[in-house]
């Protein structure tokens, strides 16, 4: 399985050197001809029989070309100086395959990423790629023949996120036959589509479209719902990962609850719903965060429950007509085991608080977004009725401000992408429900995707008023005639080129997504990166935009970066294909990167056995010999770096391999002193 | 010895998930930093051999800079931190050596990281500049047939185009 230390090349070695052009993209700044001609000449000593130069190496003709001379050259070694293996490494593996050659013969080397595109001196960068290439030649020397390791994969799958992108992909995966275990945080399925009332820009209502959906998910044979539940730990890999999940106690026998409702409404204890009415509304101590709630049974909040925090109560126990109030319920804490998991853990809305000067919190009529969804939903805290905070007064202006908290540089960089259109989508519905008159304060109109600008040219033709302009403040301190007991909203206009104070009765903050408080800690959980802004990183912005850079982790929706819920729904869809590929194949390959112990040079000292943080080392008493579980080992190396005996050997990255690459690096292969590889 | 026409011979080691994304990044983005650095790619920096480091600085080069995950964010959840601690211990190595314990560094590099992975090379070359050369190699990695792996004064300064990373 490995090279063994101190291994040297048995045989002279044929060596075919590829030398890519990427069309410009290295031979613009490489003069790749000349580094195939040096690496014939100057390293034919190092066995190098061949070195060519080609456009797009990358190409079916490019391929074919390593192939033809594996075939009629006997190449025993291949190195392809291109891109970046994380892009093509495989491309040339199976290449070599197809022509009879070990795939892990083959080393691909960065001319690209690692030299044309990042200097620009043509000689130098030349020499570069030179030095660069003879690290591949030295390393490949050291390459030895190995076959990947094959694992099984679990047919079940994980999703956490009950949101519509959790549901989606739960739903194409339990449909297609798999089972699906879907993990919620909240009392109920739904997510943040379960607040929304309208959804642009066809203004469907939203909870028509979810909650059947949600009903679907909650009745499906094939779903095991998990909701009020949290995934504690993550134990194992791609194939066969087993997953601890905390089931809080919701302190209601499921069995025996019918969802009648009425522990809710006898419960004398009101709570302000800062979740799902986003402040606006209130639950009680026991509940269900709305009427169509998925599961329908409620969950009592102990912090809040009158028995829990002064010992009497029980109404709720008390009328229950099944006896379905279990006081004494503790949480279950469970294991499955699934093959791949998908996250679809969402978002957070920007807390608007820190715009100090738009005056949310302090000033009573500033909503969020989140706030007006709720305002304008029929099933919400004002019935649909769009209201000031008092309750009752109707607005007859409302100022929409885009981008609060998004494309600013005190807060958050990045376009939250969605905010354009649900701020014309507010604009539109207070136009019909009030007759107010709407204003909307932009720095851009961002309207892609289908439909969306029409919708725009819409509530343009409806009436509302575009302030170009970033908003500087929102006051109540009136100034002039008319301003008294109205909100100012002081705005440069960038079009017009002067600035403005309009006095409206309603100030709604669009403000913009986040990652989750928790993004951090649930992709250390699961073994995934966040970007800097905090969102989960897919293994490749455009080619593989669902997968992670850890194998069997899928992730989709918002978790992965702000979108609408169009692209949220298909990248559920895309990730629960991405599954079902997985599930459908049975087994998958691994890398075989591994370590093992060479166990007649193991002294027993025990030094690797505590650096290991998978527990594939177990130390065998009897022999006084560490032992490495491949199965378990995921091949970080560390233990081969820690062994004092170099009794550890790695493959893939085995110190011959990275010393050889040093001297190959540094040119010393140029020199007799080297030894000639036989 | 400073020498403004010196060019450093280094090399870099990343990680297979953090660093070299990095450095994929950099490219990708087109964000120049100087020539003089030579990657290897290991899984994680914890595999780092120290023997690796010395071997490099025997071979002839000027600096050697490791790179990686977070702390907090390796792929294999902790194995930077062994990498750090060896990082300390190669230093005191160095310095036992009579060589600048400055001719090793440690950076760490998320995969969106491109910007400071540049412009972290860009300054090592500067500070290893500022060292002067080991001489310990005998080729120092420059061709021996062909013109000296040596910069034109005018590029001995660090690209200008590099974005500083917070």
């Amino acid at each position: 399985m490995t090279g063994g230390n101190g291994r040297k090349p048995e045989q002279q070695e044929r060596i075919g050197v590829y030398v890519c052009h990427c069309g410009s993209n290295i031979a613009g700044v490489v003069d790749v001809q000349q580094v195939a001609e040096w690496a014939a000449s100057r390293l034919k000593h190092r066995g190098v029989v061949v070195a060519r130069d080609y456009k797009f190496m990358c190409s079916s003709l490019g391929q074919e070309l390593v192939e033809r001379d594996i075939k009629e050259l006997g190449l025993t070694r291949v190195v392809v100086a291109a891109c970046s293996p994380h892009l093509h490494e495989k491309t040339f593996r199976t290449a070599c395959a197809r022509a009879g050659l070990n795939p892990f013969l083959m080393e691909m080397v960065s001319i690209r990423e690692q030299v044309s595109w990042v200097h620009t001196d043509k000689e130098i960068a030349t020499l570069k790629a030179q030095a660069v290439v003879s690290g591949g030649v030295e390393r490949v020397l050291h390459h030895v023949a190995l076959e990947p390791l094959r694992v099984p994969i679990h047919p079940a799958t994980l999703v956490v996120g009950g949101g519509i992108a959790g549901i989606q992909a739960a739903l194409e995966i339990a449909d297609a036959g798999f089972h699906v275990y879907l993990v919620e945080r909240e009392p109920s399925i739904g997510g943040h589509m379960a607040q929304f009332d309208k959804t642009f820009p066809t203004l469907d209502c939203a909870a028509c479209i979810l909650t059947p959906r949600m009903v679907q998910a909650w009745g499906h044979p094939n779903i095991t719902l998990l909701t009020w539940s949290e995934v504690e730990k993550v134990e194992g890999y791609v194939g066969s990962f087993n997953v601890t999940i905390r089931r809080r106690a919701r302190k209601i026998k499921e069995e025996l609850c019918t969802g009648c409702g009425i522990c809710q409404e006898k419960c004398p204890k009101k709570v302000v719903d800062t979740i799902y009415e986003a402040g606006l509304g209130y639950r009680k101590a026991v509940y269900t965060p709305f009427a169509q709630a998925v599961p329908k049974f409620p969950v009592m909040d102990v912090e809040n429950c009158i028995y829990f925090q002064k010992g009497t109560c029980k109404a709720c126990e008390k009328f229950c007509p099944t006896n379905a109030i279990d006081f004494k319920q503790d949480d279950v804490v469970m294991q499955v085991e699934v093959g791949n998991i998908i996250l679809a853990t969402g978002y957070e809305i920007f807390d608007a608080r820190k715009v100090s000067n738009y005056g949310y919190g302090r000033l009573a009529n500033v909503f969020t977004s989140l706030e007006m969804e709720r305002l304008t939903n029929a099933a919400g805290p004002t019935n649909g009725r769009i209201v000031l905070r008092d309750g009752k007064t109707v607005p007859e202006s409302v100022g929409v401000i885009h981008c609060v908290g998004s494309r600013d540089r005190n807060f958050n960089n990045y376009c939250s992408v969605i905010c354009c259109m649900q701020s014309l989508k507010f604009a539109h519905l207070v136009h019909e429900r009030t007759g107010a008159r709407v204003y909307n304060f932009y720095i851009d109109m961002r309207t892609p995707f289908k439909d969306y600008d029409e919708f725009y040219q819409r509530v343009m033709e409806e009436g509302t008023l575009f302030v170009r302009g970033k908003v500087a403040e929102v006051t109540d301190a009136a100034r002039l005639p008319g301003e008294e007991g109205k909100l100012i909203i002081q705005v440069e206009d960038t079009l017009a080129g002067k600035q403005r104070r309009i006095p409206v009765d309603m100030v709604i903050l669009s403000v913009g997504l986040e990652p989750r408080p928790d993004a951090n800690e649930v992709a250390k959980r699961f073994g995934i990166s966040c970007s800097v802004n905090g969102w989960f990183i897919e293994k490749h912005p455009k080619l593989d935009p669902v997968a992670t850079m850890t194998e069997g982790i899928y992730i989709a929706g918002c978790a992965q970066g702000p979108k609408d819920i169009p692209a949220t729904v298909s990248q559920g869809a895309a990730a629960a294909a991405r599954v079902l590929g997985k599930i459908q194949q049975k087994e998958m390959a691994l890398e075989p990167v591994r370590a093992s112990v060479v166990e007649e040079q193991c002294s027993g000292c025990r030094i690797c056995n505590g650096l290991c943080p998978f527990n594939a080392i177990t130390f065998h008493e009897d022999r006084m010999v560490s032992e490495i579980n491949p199965a378990l080992c995921q091949g970080c190396g560390t233990c081969v770096a820690a062994c004092p005996a170099g009794a550890i050997v790695g493959t893939v990255f085995s110190n011959e391999q990275v010393l050889a690459q040093i001297d190959g690096l540094m040119l010393l292969n140029l020199e007799e002193s080297l030894g000639t590889p036989s | 010895m400073t020498n403004e026409t010196f060019e450093p011979t280094i090399i870099g080691f990343t990680c297979n998930w953090c660093s070299y994304r990095a450095a994929d990044l950099a490219g990708t983005s087109r964000l120049k930093y100087p020539a003089n650095i030579r990657l290897i790619r290991l899984m994680c920096s914890g595999r780092l051999d120290p023997t690796f480091v010395f071997k490099a600085i025997a071979s002839g080069a000027d600096g050697v800079m490791i790179t990686g995950c977070h702390p907090g964010e390796c792929h294999y959840l902790e194995q930077n931190y062994k990498a750090l601690r060896r990082f300390q211990l190669m230093r005191r190595t160095l310095q036992g050596l009579g060589l600048e314990p400055a001719r090793l560094k440690l950076v760490w590099a998320s995969a969106a990281e491109g910007a400071k992975f540049a412009a972290e090379v860009a300054a090592f070359v500067e500070e290893i500049r500022a060292l002067g050369p080991l001489h310990w190699g005998k080729s120092n990695g420059r061709l021996a047939d062909a013109p000296a792996l040596s910069l034109p004064a005018d590029a001995a300064e660090p690209e200008g185009e590099v974005e500083v990373a917070a």
